[in-house]
């Protein structure tokens, strides 16, 4: 029969290299990206520069989200704790070097991880995005009390990094940090195409599917989704990092509901589980943002939630998701 | 012989309704069992309450003289206790083959590992390999789950249950759903599981159940009202009272 033969070929053969061929055209894509990003908006790269470090926040957020199904609203908490570390890291004691300043952040990310992945999976469904929101506020009011660490309400500024190997200093167009950011993306994103395929991987999008399954195969839900959630809290953690060594200030909004909510706003927007759609729901996200609140400074919102309606309703799947499906039905259909 | 798998005197009741009354049974290596009783007569709740996704208002669950009452259901799985559902429950977006690769390296305490893929390991790739021929999976080993026929999956469950090697198995209605012309398959699968495995199956099709039990257990409103041999259950005054009358008789005429 034919469509022996087919399915056979295509599970022998071709979805390691197919995935490994995506992922390749994928880091190709971001590098390339970058590159015209860097010439074709010169005077524009602060904002390129944040659109890394959310980048960081939502791929985080898509870990536990996209792959293991945790409803979360809290998840720049993961975030914030790697920007404050990071700059509390250089203020205060006086670490400076960027890199070190970035693997503070990635651990003080783990943390909050951990301590917020233990916290919000005690509940399940709307409990559990309750929990998430509680976990924010915490996080949010412990920055504000701890003033004499955090600067309080009025942030922490001068947070001053080193030269990047005592080579590259951070100059006054931001391309040092742009650059610097740019290799922690394609660093990280390797990485994380790597975890998701990785039987781990494939158990997290097991357990997303149907828990009680995965806990009739022997395997521990709990267990891995924390896991997870360490995983992800260092990824958020180095996007707070990052974000603090390319402005230098730290704000306590980095710590808010609003900031998470929008994470999840653009990973819906880009579609997840895939990685791919973090970047794309970002991408989308904030160039918008950055249009529409210019053109139109007063109904910028209604226009964004006009937007996010359309996705939701016409395109369930996100933009990636939805563009993936097409292309798949084309494909199809063509043979 | 000492028991592998015994359970005593389990209960359990929801709100007033006693759904489970004092059950024990016991089951030893190679154990070929039905477990048969009316619609409600808690047969599931029975494999829900061994396997520890419900919690049983008293009694005790022993593996190989080992109490595991109080292990949660993956414990239990590790320590050789497998069931399957019988509303199927599977990774909708996953393929067969990725399910039966799953199992193998939880089975092998790999599906931690957070680099790599089963398709590097040549030893996973066969032996999933293997299943799936087992279990005529092959074809369908690259579709979503979401694509392939119900009757497909409920293959599927096997496959999964047998992929973990478990030492005693709890098949609740395997054959519940999968088209009759099918049900052979079923059966293939049930011959190809090792002698020494210890197998419970709740099943409908009398047909079936006498082809593969040496021993038959009757539940009814919660209680065992028989354990013995397929021989003798038809014959069994308060089994043909309960619940078996017309199979009774469909026997006796075949
Ligand atoms: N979670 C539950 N809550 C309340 N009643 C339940 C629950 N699960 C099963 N029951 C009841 O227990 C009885 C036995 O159900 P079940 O074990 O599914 O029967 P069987 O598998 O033998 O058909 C039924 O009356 C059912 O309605
Ligand atoms: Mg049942």
């Amino acid at each position: 029969m034919s469509v022996t033969e087919v399915s056979n070929d295509i599970t022998d053969a071709f979805p390691l290299r197919r995935g490994w061929q995506r992922d390749l055209i994928g880091v190709g894509i971001i590098i390339i990206a970058a590159i015209a990003g860097y010439f074709l908006f010169p005077n524009n790269l602060a904002l390129l520069t944040r659109i890394i470090a959310i980048l960081l926040l939502v791929l985080s957020l898509d870990l536990v989200t996209g792959y293991c199904g945790v409803a979360t609203l809290g998840h720049a908490a993961l975030f914030g704790a790697g920007a404050y570390a990071a700059g509390i890291a250089a203020v205060t004691f006086g670490m400076t070097e960027p890199l070190s300043m970035v693997a503070i952040g990635a651990l003080a990310g783990a943390v909050a991880g951990l301590v917020s992945g233990v916290v919000i999976l005690r509940g399940h469904g709307l409990a559990q995005l309750v929990l998430s929101i509680a976990v924010i506020h915490l996080f949010h009011e412990a920055a504000n009390k701890a003033s004499a660490y955090t600067g309080g309400s009025d942030g922490l500024s001068g947070i001053a990094p080193d030269p990047i190997l005592g080579l590259f200093a951070f100059d006054l167009w931001g391309r040092t940090a742009y650059v610097f950011g740019i290799l922690l993306l394609v660093i990280i994103f390797a990485v994380l195409r790597i975890l998701v395929r990785s039987p781990f991987g494939m158990l997290c999008r097991g357990i997303r599917q149907d828990p009680v399954r995965v806990s009739a195969m022997g395997a521990s839900v709990k267990a891995s989704l924390i896991k997870m959630y360490v995983i992800s809290g260092a990824v958020a953690g180095v996007g707070g990092a990052f974000n603090a060594v390319s402005t230098q200030v730290v704000g306590l909004d980095s710590l808010s509901f609003t900031n998470s909510a929008e994470a999840l706003v653009m990973l819906v927007l880009g579609g997840t589980g895939s990685l791919y759609g973090a970047f794309v729901g970002t991408i989308v996200f904030v160039w918008f943002e950055d249009i529409v609140s210019a053109a139109n400074p007063f109904h910028w919102l209604t226009i964004v939630g006009a937007l996010l309606i359309a996705v939701v309703l016409f395109a369930p799947k996100g933009l990636y998701g939805t563009a993936v499906t097409l292309v798949e039905r084309y494909g199809r259909g063509r043979k | 012989m000492s028991a592998i798998f015994q359970v005593d005197r389990l209960k359990k009741s929801f709100g007033g309704l006693d759904v489970t009354r004092d059950v024990s049974l016991s089951m030893e290596k190679g154990d070929r069992i039905a477990l048969i009783g009316p619609n409600g007569a808690g047969k599931t709740t029975f494999v829900n309450l061994v396997t520890g996704h419900l919690r049983p208002n008293s009694g005790r669950v022993l593996m190989g003289g080992e109490d595991i009452s109080r292990f949660n259901p993956m414990k239990r799985v590790r320590a050789g206790l497998v069931r399957s559902f019988q509303v199927t429950r599977v990774f909708a977006e996953m393929t067969p083959e990725e399910h039966v690769a799953l199992a193998i390296l939880q089975r092998e305490g790999k599906s931690g590992r957070m680099a790599g893929s089963y398709h590097a390991l040549p030893e996973v790739m066969r032996e999933t390999r293997a299943i799936l021929e087992t279990l005529n999976l092959v074809a369908l080993a690259g579709i979503p789950v979401s694509e392939i026929a119900y009757g497909q999956q409920r293959l599927l469950e096997i496959a999964l249950a047998m992929a973990l090697r478990p030492k005693v198995l709890l098949l609740d209605e395997p054959a519940a759903g999968v088209p009759h012309s099918d049900t052979y398959l079923i059966e293939n699968a049930l011959k190809q599981l090792p002698d020494d495995l210890a197998v419970l199956m709740i099943e409908h099709d009398m047909d079936l159940v006498f082809r593969f039990a040496k021993r038959v257990i009757v539940l009814a409103a919660g209680e065992i009202i028989f354990d013995g041999s397929p021989r003798d259950v038809t014959q069994d005054a308060r089994v043909r009272e309960a619940y078996l009358g017309s199979y009774a008789h469909a026997s006796s005429a075949a």
